[in-house]
């Protein structure tokens, strides 16, 4: 059984101190029944995420106590993936016709504090300044840039493409352009990243009504149908986020195994894609992702930022509506932000930012830690 | 002469002369592990010995933490004496890639490639006047 996303709904991105982050979950969830024509008493089940704004399954306070089925999820930034794929697999499953995937967070400000003993760490790991996701990401790029030739002037230039798409965007957070220059000489995080090359915990929410495709045209006229929706975890010899140790012999990482497996699943490559939301927890992230998905080779990624490849009217646009540079990172709600996004690529109504050329295939990755990645393929 | 003590116990030999990290290695596989693990990530194998890490290695990647970590960072810094410091992994010839931090919080004096050597220094002192021990990675002089 094929499933379809016949509804969706979004609470602004970034800053709203009147709502709380699970408010923010039933702002969306009633915009994307609307969207779908459907009441909240017809869903037959849910799957919802939040890290910091309480038990996503509390939204049934909100939305009113109909007994169905609501799993909480927790997959730190892959949330919102692993909540679509078990929707996904609920209705394909021949379980169920329809429901809901959502998510939705609140974070305080600041970089997130993990707790080492959380991951089967020790303390001492926290205690001398290593339990940073922010040291990760810049080691990783580090390392890249050493190994593949990527400018600093590259790394900006993601920063300044994303707060373009952002400031296209009516529900980002970050909605004014900010000069290359100013991004690289903005406050050194962890080198080579600079401050406007991070995005920040923020706050958002997301809802989606899935059904099984056959009856998708009940709800909607521009079904958009998952053509492929996969998750992995890292295999033994890939670098990851909080690790005190790695092994001498890399292999690849979550993010190539989830791709090549949606690939195969949905049957298309990624030179088929024509709009794609690539985690950006920061700009090295980005970069890195293009080719751990598949859409360059290593290295080919300075020339094509460079060329312009990635904007909106490029070749392979990355991050349409900003991406997590531009709208924050909700932790719940970021992975399902890009499957919002997609979807309105697909119909044709992502406003000023939308791609040319009617988007048929649209392409989504979400990367979270410890080692944690989920893909999806929307096909209109 | 102030007690020293391990930030934590079977990280590293300690007390020792010539202190070294402590790694496992699966007898099944041969692979090692940093910190000291029951069982081995590779193969699943729960037959596992220690061995001391070798105390030179090459810098694999590094970057400087420049802000002040929240909870659970422990040092004797408050944020008006925080000093940024270096983080990396260094690669221990047939053993593994530890992550540590650097002596070297200058990025011009970093250099992925460059020679370090695992040092044992005190990192904080405790309210009981303890002299806690942690592990740094130290350009070779």
């Amino acid at each position: 059984m094929d499933v379809a996303i016949v509804g969706i709904g979004i609470h602004p991105f970034g800053r709203t101190p009147a709502r709380s982050g699970l408010q923010q979950g039933a702002y969306a969830a009633r915009l994307a029944l609307q969207d779908a024509g459907i009441e909240w008493r017809d869903i037959q089940f849910a799957f919802g995420g939040s890290a910091s704004a309480g038990s996503a399954d509390a939204l049934v306070n909100e939305l009113g106590l109909t007994g169905i089925p609501f799993i909480n999820v927790a997959n730190g930034c892959a949330t919102g993936g692993s909540s679509l794929i078990s929707a996904y697999n609920a209705i394909k499953s021949g379980e169920y016709d329809v429901g809901m995937v959502t998510g939705f967070d609140k974070h305080d400000r600041g970089a997130f504090n993990a707790d080492p003993e959380e991951l089967g760490i020790g303390q001492w790991y926290g205690e001398v300044g290593m339990m940073m996701t922010t040291q990760f990401f810049a080691m990783k790029i580090q390392k890249y840039m050493h190994d593949h030739a990527i400018s600093h002037d590259t790394l900006a230039k993601v920063s300044e493409k994303a707060f373009i798409n952002g400031s296209k965007n009516p529900n980002a957070w970050r909605t004014e352009p900010i000069s290359v220059d100013e991004i690289i000489n903005s406050t050194m995080v962890n080198d080579p990243l600079t401050k406007f090359m991070f995005c920040s915990p923020a706050e958002g929410g997301v809802a989606l009504i899935l059904c099984r495709a056959d009856h998708a045209k009940r709800y909607t006229d521009t079904p958009v149908y998952l053509k492929g929706a996969t998750m992995k975890s890292r295999r033994f010899g890939s670098f990851e986020v909080f690790s005190p140790s790695q092994a001498l012999q890399q292999v690849d990482g979550p993010t190539v195994d989830a791709s090549k497996a949606a690939f195969e699943m949905a049957g298309v490559g990624p030179k088929d894609m024509d709009v794609m939301q690539l985690q950006d927890t920061e700009v090295g992230a980005e970069i890195m992702h293009m080719s751990e998905n598949g859409f360059c080779e290593d290295g080919e990624q300075e020339a094509l930022i460079q060329q312009g490849a990635t904007h909106i009217g490029g070749s392979m646009p990355v991050n349409t509506d900003g991406g997590c540079l531009a709208n924050g990172e909700p932790i719940g709600a970021s992975g399902l932000r890009q499957v919002y996004e997609n979807v309105l690529q697909l119909r044709g109504q992502a406003g000023d930012h939308q791609v040319p050329h009617d988007p048929k295939l649209a392409y989504t990755h979400v990367y979270g830690a410890p080692g944690i990645s989920a893909i999806t393929i929307l096909q209109r | 002469m102030s007690n020293q003590v391990p930030i934590a116990e079977g990280l590293f030999t300690w007390p020792s002369a010539k202190p070294a990290l402590l790694a496992s290695r699966c007898r099944k596989c041969g692979i090692a592990a940093f910190p000291v693990a029951s069982s081995c990530m590779a193969c699943s194998g729960q037959d596992v010995e220690i061995e001391e890490l070798p105390s030179r290695g090459t810098l694999w990647t590094w970057t400087v933490q420049q802000f002040m970590p929240k909870n659970p960072y422990r040092s004797d810094e408050t944020p008006e004496t925080f000093i940024p410091y270096g983080v990396g992994y260094l690669e221990l010839p047939g053993g593994v890639r530890v992550e540590g931090r650097l002596t070297e919080n200058d990025p011009q004096k970093l250099q992925i490639g460059m020679k370090m050597d695992v040092v044992f220094e005190p990192y904080r002192t405790e309210d009981n006047g303890d002299e806690v021990i942690n592990f740094f990675f130290r350009p070779v002089q």
